[in-house]
């Protein structure tokens, strides 16, 4: 200890603590100040070029899910459209259908009125014809029958013998 | 893109990392061969001369001798033919203070590494045991009981081999890190030397400041941080080199990095700070009236251990590594020097480490004490 203290120089405790606080003083100035602000703010520009990539991910995916969400509407109307121009359809099929079932329905009753009347006319007309003709067959058997007076007189005789047993 | 920016940046760094550790070894190697071609110029004058024993005395005492300052910037000396001292190395300036005449500057060469005194204003002074004295034309040194000299002191201002190296290392710190700084404004990345002192610097604000100062207040002390970390451990490693520097085991100088360490502490106490000192919350009062010393005490040995820890260390380790090279020209035999070398090799290896560690625990346990002066106590 006594050594320690003979030893001791104030010259160089003088120089020592002049030249370091010199030097602290001057590399503040020179030389931390700038190497730890050029640190810090390339630090800070790393983590906010990090949270802009995570920001633009989370943006992308957000993106993505509305793209879907999108495509999943689209979709779906798509579909309800398609649904609603079947039924349309089939609508209008069905009632293309009944209007010509309809219609041919009419179609047939008239014609079968119009033949109902065609028919019965034919009948009737037949029946005029048939009655003439009959009427003349009668006149021509009844002539070629009744020529001799015998044959009138026998035959008044029949038709009376027959009303009598009645 | 910047993966590959990264590969290259760590492959710079490991590349820098490289070329620094090979520099390392290339000074170990430079210094343990200077100290064998000591060993042949000392040789053959040794064995004419003296003993053993002197040999051992003459080790002690050039380890002595290397642990001092010395006012002349020597790298080495040797005897030539003539038995003459030889001394290479260039003269410093030496500046007094005397009491009678006021301010003395004159050349250290003056002294003519200590042999004659030197003249100045009328008066003589003369260098013993590293430290002038005022003396008579003669440079006569009285002595007391204890073999200490008598002589009236100036006081001593002049530029010695450590303030010259410290004023190095100052210059060199600021050109290298003021150009570091300069490198920043053209590109985010640092360039050159920067690419290895930045992990530094990150370190030293991420795994020293911030925990142990806090967030929010480590920026005021980073600079002292910093600027102490690179010091020290810069002036430890010349240390380590073949030019004979050995600042840190001054006590002169550790006590005034404690000091600065103790009044930036005392400085930027918070009341909390002061309160747990003088008055500890949360134990009995008469507690409070014994802890009140302690604690005061204790805010005087923190900055006292740096001193000495670094000190110690610095200087332990100058003498082990000096001892162990020493054994060379105590051997002198095929199995002492090849053993003394790996020795020394080995202990410079370890040497290197202490170099860092100690920059390293200095500005820990600065950052340690700078917290404990601003923290905040929420819990109260």
């Amino acid at each position: 200890m006594d050594k320690l203290i003979e030893q001791f120089s104030l010259g160089l405790f003088f120089w020592q603590s002049l030249l370091f606080i010199g030097l602290v003083l001057l590399l503040k100035k020179f030389a931390w100040k700038p190497i730890l602000d050029a640190v810090n703010e390339r630090e800070e520009g790393i983590q906010n070029a990090l949270d802009s990539a995570e920001e633009a991910k989370k943006e992308m995916q957000s993106l993505n899910a509305d793209n879907e969400r999108i495509l999943k509407e689209a979709r779906a109307e798509r579909d309800s459209l398609l649904k609603d121009a079947r039924e349309v359809k089939d609508k209008l099929i069905s009632d293309a259908k009944e209007d010509a079932q309809e219609q041919a329905k009419t179609i047939i009753e008239n014609a079968k009125a119009a033949i109902e009347v065609e028919k019965k006319a034919a009948i009737s007309e037949l029946k005029t014809q048939v009655a003439g003709l009959s009427i003349e067959i009668a006149e021509k058997v009844v002539k070629s029958e009744l020529a001799s007076k015998d044959d009138q007189l026998a035959l008044v005789d029949k038709i009376l013998g027959d009303v009598t047993l009645k | 893109m910047q993966r590959f920016l990264r590969h290259d940046y760590y492959y710079h760094m490991r590349r820098e990392f490289l070329i620094q550790k090979i520099t390392f070894i290339l000074l170990l190697v430079s210094f343990v061969s200077f100290a064998q071609h000591h060993d042949a110029d000392h040789g053959a004058a040794a064995v004419e001369t003296s003993s053993e024993t002197s040999l051992k005395e003459e080790i002690k005492e050039f380890i002595g001798h290397h642990l001092l300052d010395s006012y002349d910037f020597s790298l080495f000396s040797y005897e030539d033919e003539h038995g003459k001292d030889v001394h290479v190395g260039a003269p410093l300036p030496v500046i007094l203070w005397d009491s009678e005449t006021g301010l003395n500057v004159f050349s250290s060469s003056n002294f003519h590494h200590g042999e004659t005194p030197a003249e100045s204003k009328g008066n003589f002074y003369k260098v013993y045991h590293s430290k002038i004295y005022k003396t008579d034309a003669a440079g006569t040194i009285h002595l007391d009981d204890h073999h200490h000299a008598t002589n009236e002191k100036p006081l001593d201002f002049s530029i010695t081999k450590n303030v010259a190296v410290i004023f190095l290392v100052s210059l060199l710190m600021f050109f290298i890190f003021s150009r570091m700084a300069k490198s920043y404004k053209t590109s985010a990345l640092p360039t050159g030397f920067g690419r290895l002192l930045e992990p530094i610097i990150l370190y030293i604000r991420d795994d020293i400041a911030i925990p142990n100062i806090g967030k929010k207040k480590y920026k005021k002390y980073m600079s002292y941080l910093l600027t102490v970390f690179f010091f020290v451990w810069i002036i430890n490693l010349l240390g380590l080199t073949p030019l004979g520097v050995n600042v840190t085991n001054n006590i002169a100088v550790t006590l005034a990095l404690s000091l600065m360490t103790y009044f930036i502490t005392t400085f930027s106490g918070n009341k909390d700070y002061w309160k747990h000192i003088f008055w500890m919350p949360g134990v009995p009062t008469p507690m409070k009236i014994i802890l009140a010393p302690i604690e005061l005490l204790g805010t005087i040995i923190k900055p006292f251990s740096l001193m000495i820890r670094l000190y110690a260390n610095i200087t332990a380790g100058h003498i082990v590594l000096m001892s162990i090279i020493g054994l060379m020209f105590i051997f002198k035999n095929w199995i002492g020097s090849p053993l003394s070398f790996g020795l020394a090799f080995a202990l410079s290896l370890l040497e290197l480490l202490v170099a860092a560690l100690q920059a390293y625990i200095f500005t820990m346990l600065s950052a340690l004490y700078f917290g404990s002066a601003v923290e905040e106590h929420d819990h109260h």
